[in-house]
């Protein structure tokens, strides 16, 4: 029985819902905007990637380093166009 | 009539009357032919509805050779006016709307469409697969790419071009300074197209990953496909960025949000950002794949196999990733500070680092090599020195500091111009009579070729480098008069003069087609290059099914191995081959989003409304579809091989090479 339990997904499924949890506190409670922001964009990150890996089951086939490479490419030029338009628009103007 | 006066002209000429009754009698014309010849059936059973990519490839082609002719009026236009001081041919709205339309068809709807045309006809052929990974999706990428450019080049005669310049900044694209609905065709029409230019990039990434011949790894693919895939991958990341700034700008513009407007916390400089997010890799996805064409070309006339292979695959990687990190250099000038405009000067250098490897590599294939000057190869040895002398113009439109003379004179519409027309219209042009024996069975012809080349050439070098001289001496980009105590006219003269004769150069092409169709031989073999990939190891013109046998593959020249080295590509029985069936509905849904398109530009919500239902009514539907595609028997393969007598590769018969 233990194989056809899908357990991985059943924690992942409970760690999400944890993690929207967190992210609402951020609206339901008082805090600073650094420190709110700070919880969003950790819970979000780590909510994408919980999805890809366990829901969107990345790395379980065997394209599964073109799959991260591909996603790590994107986050990078993501990183880039993001912190080059801040300080282009914003640090630097 | 209220209702139907939002469909004039604002600004209507006699030019413009004009084009309105020849697009008519053109269209009146075309449908009074089509039925006369009774091809309705023959269209819908072969074209619109087919999802063969050497089809599709096709289709793509001749919408660039139109698209290239619409475009090149509106370019004589521009230097006929510069061509005398005080020139009176257009007024300046005429001018603003020409010079902006002549820059979106030329990279949108010119160059787009043709480098698709050739990763479709070529890439499934040089990886030796049967079709692209999603057929129908392809197919559907065509229709949304027609729907967008037919849909911009009916503005000028409905409602009004768009008028703020291919780069469309805001806020002189917003609603205050563009009243017309000119803008709104920029905004829908190249979102339109862009969703299928995504979704072809989508498409031939998963080709390219998944498709492969057997032994064919990813370091042994030819070249091209090679650049066709480093250049989806740009697509894929580049062109969102283009989507979300385009509908933020159309919700801008028919909305009333304020993403780019100078009040209510807007911000204008942000789509100039965005803008050049998704234009700079823009410009390498349509250099890399001329790069690609440039690489099997010189390879295959200098008889040698291309020099520094895996260097050439890592300055690609290497320019896929520099030509995120560089947009900043087209607008040094808009305010931000010297550090910026520093780091973005070093990065921008940078990317002639691999680029001049490149060029390094291509002339090492030649050196000592036996070199054949036919026509796509005297493209090659053009662009060569050609693009350098661009290369290094843009080296100088680098300096940030210089940059501040350089910006928006002549100078830079020289430097862009000097690596586009020689980068890419170059290679598409050599392309073109290259692959053109592959898919239409005959030859073009090589002495009109030459004088095309020449033509081009010498044109090419007329028209673009005075700017260079006149942009220094402050000629502004995108002014529609001058007067004569400038001292701009005699070299502004000479432009017009280079640029009639690349106007020439262009009328040969299709005068070389007509006259190719009429006389050039049929009998010309499989390989009338003495090529070395893949795509040449089937017949001419290619059978749907491309190969009766997948190919095995041991090098990125497998048909040079087999030709040369005894290496045997076809090996085992001919068995049944899958292959996806036709379908309308890419046709029908490139035509509801004409629809929905021209419904937001003209702000009509209920037929906008309906279409976009539409649209997912399309989508839903294909999703219930149980389609599994047919299969082609044994019996019908040797038939049809049959028919083409010799069969290159097979193992029982020697192989013979007709020479040029």
């Amino acid at each position: 029985m233990k194989e056809l339990f899908p357990a991985k997904q059943v924690m992942g499924f409970v760690f999400s819902l944890i993690l929207t949890v967190v992210a609402l506190l951020v609206y339901f409670t008082d805090m600073s905007f650094a420190v709110g922001m700070t919880v969003l964009l950790i819970t979000a990150f780590i909510q994408a990637f919980l999805q890809l890996v366990v829901f969107m089951h990345a790395g379980e086939s065997k394209d599964g380093s073109a799959i991260y490479t591909n996603v790590f490419y994107g986050v990078v030029i993501a990183l880039v166009t993001i912190f080059g338009s801040l300080l282009i628009l914003i640090w630097d103007m | 009539m209220e209702f139907f006066e939002r469909f004039a002209v604002p600004h209507a000429s006699p030019m413009i009357y004009a084009s309105m009754v020849a697009i008519a009698l053109v269209s009146i014309g075309i449908v009074v032919g089509i039925t006369y010849f009774k091809k309705w059936g023959y269209l819908w059973r072969e074209w619109f509805t087919t999802v063969d990519h050497k089809k599709i490839g096709i289709m793509y082609l001749i919408s660039a050779l139109l698209m290239l002719f619409r475009g090149g009026a509106d370019a004589i236009l521009m230097r006929a006016q510069l061509s005398a001081p005080e020139m009176k041919l257009l007024d300046a709205q005429h001018y603003n709307e020409i010079f902006t339309t002549h820059g979106v068809v030329m990279i949108i709807f010119m160059a787009m469409p043709f480098i698709f045309a050739f990763m479709n006809l070529i890439v499934p052929l040089q990886i030796g697969a049967r079709d692209v990974a999603f057929p129908r999706l392809n197919a559907l990428s065509f229709w949304l790419f027609f729907a967008g450019a037919m849909l911009f080049n009916i503005s000028f005669v409905v409602g009004g071009s768009p008028d703020a310049g291919w780069t469309s900044y805001f806020p002189l694209a917003g609603n205050d300074f563009s009243t017309s609905v000119g803008t709104n065709y920029y905004m829908i029409a190249i979102q339109i197209s862009g969703i299928g230019s995504l979704m072809t990039g989508i498409n031939m990434i998963t080709t390219i990953l998944k498709m492969r011949a057997p032994g064919m790894t990813l370091m042994k693919m030819p070249m091209f496909t090679w650049s066709a895939f480093i250049a989806n991958v740009i697509i894929v990341f580049a062109f969102p960025v283009l989507t979300i700034a385009l509908l933020m700008g159309t919700t801008d513009r028919l909305f009333g949000t304020n993403f780019f407007t100078t009040t209510n916390g807007g911000m204008d400089m942000l789509w100039a950002n965005f803008f050049w997010v998704w234009g700079h890799p823009e410009v390498y996805i349509l250099i890399l794949p001329a790069f690609g064409i440039y690489s099997e070309v010189i390879s295959t006339f200098s008889s040698r196999n291309l020099y520094g292979y895996k260097s050439m695959v890592g300055s690609m990687v290497l320019i896929s990733l520099l030509s995120f990190l560089v947009w900043t250099h087209h607008f040094f000038t808009m305010g931000q500070g010297a550090l910026t405009n520093s780091i973005f000067s070093i990065t921008t250098m940078a990317i002639a680092v691999p680029t001049g490897v490149k060029i390094f590599n291509w002339l090492f294939t030649m050196y000592k090599g036996k070199i054949r000057f036919t026509v796509p190869m005297l493209y090659s040895l053009g662009f060569i020195p050609l693009f350098t002398v661009g290369g290094v113009t843009g080296v100088m439109l680098a300096m940030s500091a210089a940059d501040y003379q350089f910006h928006n004179t002549m100078f830079l519409v020289a430097h862009f111009h000097n690596t586009i027309i020689p980068g890419v219209v170059f290679a598409m042009l050599a392309g073109l009579t290259y692959y053109w024996p592959k898919f239409f069975g005959f030859m073009l012809n090589e002495k009109i070729g030459k004088i095309t080349f020449w033509l081009l050439t010498v044109g090419f070098v007329l028209a673009f480098f005075p700017m260079y001289i006149t942009g220094l001496d402050g000629q502004a980009r995108r002014m529609y008069t001058y007067s004569e105590a400038t001292g701009f006219a005699p070299l502004n003269m000479l432009s017009f003069v280079g640029a009639a004769l690349m106007a020439i150069g262009f009328v040969t092409i299709v005068y070389n087609i007509y006259y190719s169709f009429k006389n050039s031989p049929r009998d010309i073999g499989s390989d009338p290059w003495d090529a070395r990939s893949l795509e040449w190891a089937t017949h001419t013109p290619v059978p749907e099914y491309n190969f009766a046998r997948v190919p095995q593959v041991a090098s990125s020249e497998a048909f040079w191995d087999m030709k040369k080295k005894g290496h045997q590509l076809f090996k085992g029985e001919i068995k049944d081959i899958h292959m996806p069936n036709n379908s309308g509905v890419p046709f029908v849904m490139g035509i509801i989003f004409f629809i929905a398109g021209f419904s937001f530009i003209f702000a009509m919500w209920v037929p906008a409304v309906i279409a976009l239902i539409g649209i997912f009514v399309c989508m839903a539907l294909r999703s219930f579809e149980q389609d599994h595609g047919r299969h082609i028997h044994v019996k019908e393969i040797k038939e049809i091989e049959a028919q083409y007598g010799e069969v290159p590769g097979n193992e029982n018969r020697s192989h013979t090479t007709t020479r040029v």
